[in-house]
């Protein structure tokens, strides 16, 4: 059973393609996300889906309806912005308060909804302060307490941690994981490659508002990229001589400014090799490919904007 | 492919005058929002927005009105208070509408939060229009009743000022946020308050007579949505006119009617893309 089912979709503004018709299906219960450098295209295919921008064409389902029946979507789905958007004139329960009413949820149930998110939240010693005397960290977990205020079905989160301290992040990646738990479907943008890993199912790579690939970030390591990965940091210009007769004994080689990348299989006599060419001990070291790998040989690591 | 992807698409605006997709008990969610946060900051903010009017009252009524005889056949501080009080009713909703507005729309983000659930932008824009409605409805009101004890009330017929002056707030409340909407940049304010609301505050027959203005001046200010305003104010609270009352009223009625919709549809031009 899809929660989300995109065919062909795509969205333009004047001649600018920000989407160019991509295909998706988001399924129950798992936690679907959304990679890409800046411009990719990620936040306005979330945009779509939250149905706040209309597609320019192709097919977009949300929860079982047609994406213009946004009311009736946005009723069962909660969605956490980039951007802080709380009402700062007002304490913490009364943010949930007023939001609960966007959803017609009574008062009494309203009430009760609120001291319990703001317990799951871990903010319950907050919930008479001002909004501006919160933290980022705070404040975005008050951000997906009120998204959960209407018990959502599907839960949407632009990059849910940008900006927050490694503390706070994973605070916010164990509440996420628990929502899974609970059965609750999350797609999510983010442009950190260990939150992917730590958080998401399966995940699609987006770049120039196209899908690059898909599938879990086991699967995408597997598939896209060799499983080791030598560094080689700043080699002199003997060992990088020695280091261009050995290129051809790894699967790919990436030259960045300060130091070489072999992509290999059998790391481990590669790596004998290449410590033969290069004095330096320390300037040398084998680890495992990540997404981290996948997303930057298919999007570039040149800066894109 | 490649063709497919070059081709411009025209991006379809949406109309003005289109029946907006609006449900007034969502509209109503965001006007009880803007009261929750009312009820918490009313005491600053209400002060300035009140005296004002107050004081010209005190100061032109009593002030200047001691060295005039009378104007029309009134009092001067009678004569002026009805436009004082439709005066305190614009004030009322347009800080409201334009200021306020522009700063959540576009620095709180707070039509996006609300457009994440089952609200349009169109439910939120008539949610504004209503609240700046009865911001308008307690400043005009409220002034009316304490002038009233200042004995400037003189006909029976001013049990009907709630309704003239949320007729009035409405119209005042459309006219803002339709500037709203358009405006790129929050400076641009300067534009309606120095070139609409204030030239309308001294053209609209608060102070004086347009009678007394040359022909094409009158004309103008017939146009004027303030004018017609006093003159509704004028005639339920001073001279009982019930003909110059249905008048004005029937003036503003149209007036908020032709326009009532182009806010709603203009915000949905600029937040739905």
């Amino acid at each position: 059973m899809s929660v989300v089912v995109a065919r062909d979709l795509t969205k333009r503004f004047g001649e600018f393609e920000a989407v160019r018709g991509v295909d998706f299906d988001v399924r129950e219960r798992e936690c679907f996300g959304f990679l890409g450098p800046n411009g990719a295209g990620k936040t306005t295919t979330m945009r779509m889906i939250s149905c706040t921008s209309p597609p320019t064409s192709g097919e977009l389902s949300v929860l079982s309806l047609p994406s213009n029946r946004g009311r009736d979507i946005r009723r069962r789905m909660g969605v956490v912005p980039q951007e802080n958007n709380l009402d700062e004139e007002v304490t913490v329960v009364e943010n949930l308060l007023i939001y609960a009413r966007y959803f017609d949820i009574p008062r009494r149930e309203a009430r009760s909804a609120a001291e319990e998110l703001l317990h799951f939240v871990a903010l319950q010693d907050k919930r008479d302060w001002r909004i501006d005397r919160l933290s980022g960290g705070m404040k975005r977990r008050l951000l997906i307490a009120r998204a959960l205020v209407n018990e959502p079905d599907l839960l949407i989160l632009d990059e849910p941690t940008t900006g927050l301290d490694p503390q706070a992040r994973h605070l916010v990646w164990e509440k996420l994981r628990s929502l899974k738990r609970q059965g609750v479907t999350l797609v999510l943008t983010t442009h950190y490659m260990d939150e992917a890993a730590q958080l998401c199912d399966r995940l699609v790579i987006m770049h120039e508002g196209r899908i690059l690939v898909e599938g879990s970030p086991r699967e995408l390591v597997a598939r896209e990229t060799s499983p080791q990965v030598i560094e080689v940091f700043e080699p002199d210009e003997g060992a990088a001589q020695g280091l261009r007769d050995l290129a051809e004994l790894a699967e790919r080689v990436e030259r960045l400014a300060d130091r070489w990348l072999f992509y290999t299989a059998e790391g481990d006599a590669l790596l004998a090799k290449v410590r033969g060419v290069v004095p330096d001990p320390g300037a040398v070291w084998l680890r495992g490919a990540t997404l981290e790998d996948v997303f930057l040989q298919l999007t570039g690591r040149g800066l894109l904007e | 492919m490649s063709a497919a992807a070059t081709t411009v698409a025209r991006v379809r605006k949406t109309p003005l005058f289109r029946i907006p997709d609006v449900r007034v008990r969502s509209a109503w969610r965001l006007w009880q929002r803007n009261a929750a946060i009312y009820r918490k900051t009313y005491k600053i903010n209400i002060l300035p927005n009140f005296f004002e009017p107050f004081f010209y009252l005190l100061a032109m009524g009593f002030g200047l009105g001691a060295y005039l005889s009378r104007l029309e056949g009134f009092d001067y501080i009678d004569y002026i208070a009805p436009g004082l009080a439709a005066t305190a009713a614009m004030y009322g909703t347009s800080f409201e509408v334009t200021f306020n507005c522009f700063v959540k729309m576009q620095f709180g983000k707070v039509y996006d939060a609300a457009m994440a659930t089952p609200l349009t932008i169109e439910d939120v824009g008539l949610g504004e229009l209503l609240w700046g409605t009865t911001r308008a409805l307690i400043y005009g009101q409220v002034f009316v009743l304490i002038a009233a004890g200042f004995g400037v009330v003189h006909t029976p017929l001013v049990i009907f000022t709630p309704v003239a002056i949320a007729m009035i707030g409405l119209m005042f409340s459309v006219i803002g946020l339709t500037f709203t909407a358009i405006i790129p940049l929050i400076d641009y304010f300067t534009y309606y308050w120095t070139l609409f609301i204030t030239p309308m505050f001294l053209f609209s027959g608060i102070f004086f007579p347009v009678s007394g203005l040359p022909g094409w001046a009158q004309v103008m200010a017939w146009f004027m949505p303030l004018h017609q305003a006093v003159n509704l104010m004028r005639a339920l609270t001073l001279t009982g006119d019930v003909r110059a009352a249905v008048l004005a009223a029937a003036w503003i009625a149209a007036l908020t009617a032709l326009l009532f919709v182009l806010p709603l549809n203009l915000l949905h031009r600029r937040l739905v893309k």
